[in-house]
């Protein structure tokens, strides 16, 4: 394992990224990025085996990762280059014009990383289930993962392929769902609640996990459970309650964050809390 | 005047199954989804052949474009096989997002398209989807004429790389083209020449624009009758050529006036060579239950329409 302090240092960068992203254009999802920022850095610094250097669509024998909830794509945008896939400095590009960093995950300009177009939610655990089942057809072993927000569960495309994904053993497959629970316009208890999310993808046929996204260790440890849990005829999914806006005080614990940039002294009131780690861009 | 004749008559929908299987045995990298709709879709061979690459997804079509979108990442071309109102109506921003924006390598392949589909009715009887189709980047659409060309489209769109939307139907059709064409995409068949008025037609309805152009000898008229099997990308040259002869056309399509071939006919026209044009296509109006030849009589869009249409349009060439 790469050692939790350098992990916890990346993910202190990343934060500082996010903001400092969204700040540039006022515009911008800072809210569940930083919730979902050890996901990310666990996934990519951790987790995955992947090939930064070479990115290749087909990711032949390596693990593929999709965003479903495409507008958290500043922490993606974040990681990635970060760990290599693209020059640290084109995150100054990000929602500007002729920028391969577009609002939401595209690959039309050929971004390094991304394998297909997400921001219209609900579609990604159906590519994943078929980038999967391509992996099984090509007798490679490597995981698929994939990442859902949970209000986007309210897109019953979710659940086609939830169903899917259980009847065919699509089990080399673990997708997480960022249990927030804000939205938009409001909690997800306000706007459509979710109900028992344990009990009904244990009733759609699924292998069940939790775990809390903003404890770095505990990620860590939870992607190694699932990773063992893979390849024993389920699919797994794990539950993770994060906070939105996690590691800016002010944007915790509320919807409000979801989809508005800080100003300029909020970005230095944010940015005070996350001191430089591995250097900005 | 070239003749053709047919001995006998088979569904599109079967030249697609027929395709299929032969691809499957060509080409290890292609797979096959359907939404509860194999046996429609003339799908069954294939799936007995190589159940390992043949996917139900059930009823869930929103799901199965998103997988066939995802089994493209490590290399496999998938086949969707549904209606045509499910495979383009219902999913549209699947395929506009998952497929079409991230130029995947999805072969949509949609059967029971416009009013030929005939009893179901109106819910299914789709007359828009060339025009959704059409307006989205990336998207190949093709619209072939008979069984024979359905297979050999079927077959040339694996070749091809990027999204593509293939329209067929259900009824029995007359076979008069020969099996051992090649199937070029974007490149227009000239099926009879002729010097007075352009009849431009796809799918179902260049049997009908051949019968009308023997109707139309008959009165004196020759008529050229192209097949546009591809309405993106369209053959423009083939167009051209023809209309800078006969100075008018007539088009003829089993989709909505707005947003059909014609609409892209028109648009290829008073860019490069404003003509008198007649559409003979379904006007703003949805379907309803019948027979398929019935449907396509009451809705304007038999050998009588096209004739008509052709008179009218060497009328208004005459002004």
């Amino acid at each position: 394992m790469a050692e939790i302090a350098k992990l916890k240092d990346i993910c202190t960068q990343v934060r500082r990224d996010i903001v400092r992203m969204v700040h540039a254009v006022q515009s911008g999802h800072p809210g569940g990025s930083l919730g979902c920022t050890e996901y990310m850095v666990a996934l990519y610094f951790e987790i995955m085996d992947v090939n930064p250097e070479q990115f290749t669509m087909d990711g032949i024998g390596e693990d593929l990762f999709f965003l479903s909830n495409g507008h958290i794509s500043p922490v993606w945008y974040s990681v990635l280059a970060r760990k290599g896939y693209f020059p640290v400095a084109e995150l100054a590009t990000f929602r500007k014009i002729n920028s391969r960093l577009q609002g939401h995950p595209a690959t039309a300009e050929h971004t390094p990383g991304v394998r297909v177009a997400s921001g219209s939610l609900g579609q990604g655990l159906s590519v994943a289930c078929g980038a999967a089942l391509a992996k099984k057809l090509n007798g490679d072993k490597k995981l698929v993962y994939v990442l859902h927000g949970d209000g986007e569960l309210q897109e019953g495309q979710i659940w086609e392929a939830a169903m899917f994904a259980a009847h065919k053993k699509i089990d080399n497959l673990i997708a997480t769902v960022d249990v927030n629970g804000q939205q938009i316009d409001g909690s997800t208890e306000q706007v459509l609640s979710l109900g028992d999310l344990n009990a009904k993808w244990q009733a759609f046929g699924w292998d069940v996990l939790h775990m809390n996204g903003n404890n770095l260790e505990e990620v860590i440890s939870v992607f190694k459970k699932a990773k063992e849990h893979t390849g024993k005829g389920k699919p797994v999914v794990i539950l993770m309650k994060t906070e939105m806006g996690f590691g800016v005080d002010y944007m915790m614990g509320s919807h409000k964050w979801h989809g508005i940039a800080p100003n300029d002294e909020l970005l230095q009131k944010a940015l005070d809390q996350l001191p430089e780690t591995l250097g900005d861009y | 005047m070239k003749k053709y004749t047919f001995t006998e008559q088979k569904d599109t929908r079967s030249g697609f199954g027929a395709g299929l299987l032969e691809l499957g045995r060509k080409n290890p990298q292609v797979v096959a989804l359907t939404a509860d709709l194999g046996g429609s879709l003339k799908m069954n061979d294939f799936e007995k052949e190589f159940p390992e690459r043949f996917f139900q997804v059930g009823i869930a079509e929103a799901n199965m474009m998103g997988v066939a979108a995802g089994l493209t990442i490590g290399g496999k071309i998938p086949f969707t096989g549904t209606f045509a109102n499910f495979s383009t109506g219902r999913v549209y921003d699947q395929i506009r997002q998952s497929i079409a924006y991230s130029n995947k390598n999805v072969k949509i392949c949609a059967s029971h398209a416009g009013l030929t589909l005939g009893e179901d009715g109106a819910t299914h009887q789709i007359l828009e989807d060339i025009g959704m189709m059409k307006m989205l980047p990336n998207m190949t659409v093709i619209s072939p004429c008979d069984y024979n060309e359905t297979k050999a489209a079927t077959l040339a769109i694996a070749e091809h790389q990027g999204p593509v939307y293939l329209r067929f139907g259900r009824p029995a059709w007359p076979v008069f083209t020969s099996p051992d064409e090649p199937f070029v995409i974007g490149k227009a068949k000239l099926m009879i020449e002729g010097t007075d008025v352009t009849i431009i037609a796809t799918g179902h309805m260049v049997w009908k624009a051949i019968e009308a152009a023997e109707v139309l000898i008959e009165r004196g008229i020759s008529a050229e009758v192209i097949n546009i099997h591809t309405i993106k990308p369209l053959d423009e040259e083939a167009i051209l050529k023809s209309v800078q002869k006969t100075r008018c056309v007539v088009t003829a399509e089993e989709h909505m006036r707005n947003g059909g071939l014609g609409e892209s006919v028109a648009q290829c026209l008073c860019l490069n060579y404003p003509s008198p044009m007649e559409f003979v296509a379904v006007n703003d109006t949805f379907g309803e239950s019948g027979k398929p030849l019935e449907l396509l009589k009451k809705y304007g869009l038999d050998v009588p329409n096209i004739v008509a249409a052709a008179e009218t349009v060497i009328r208004r060439k005459a002004r």
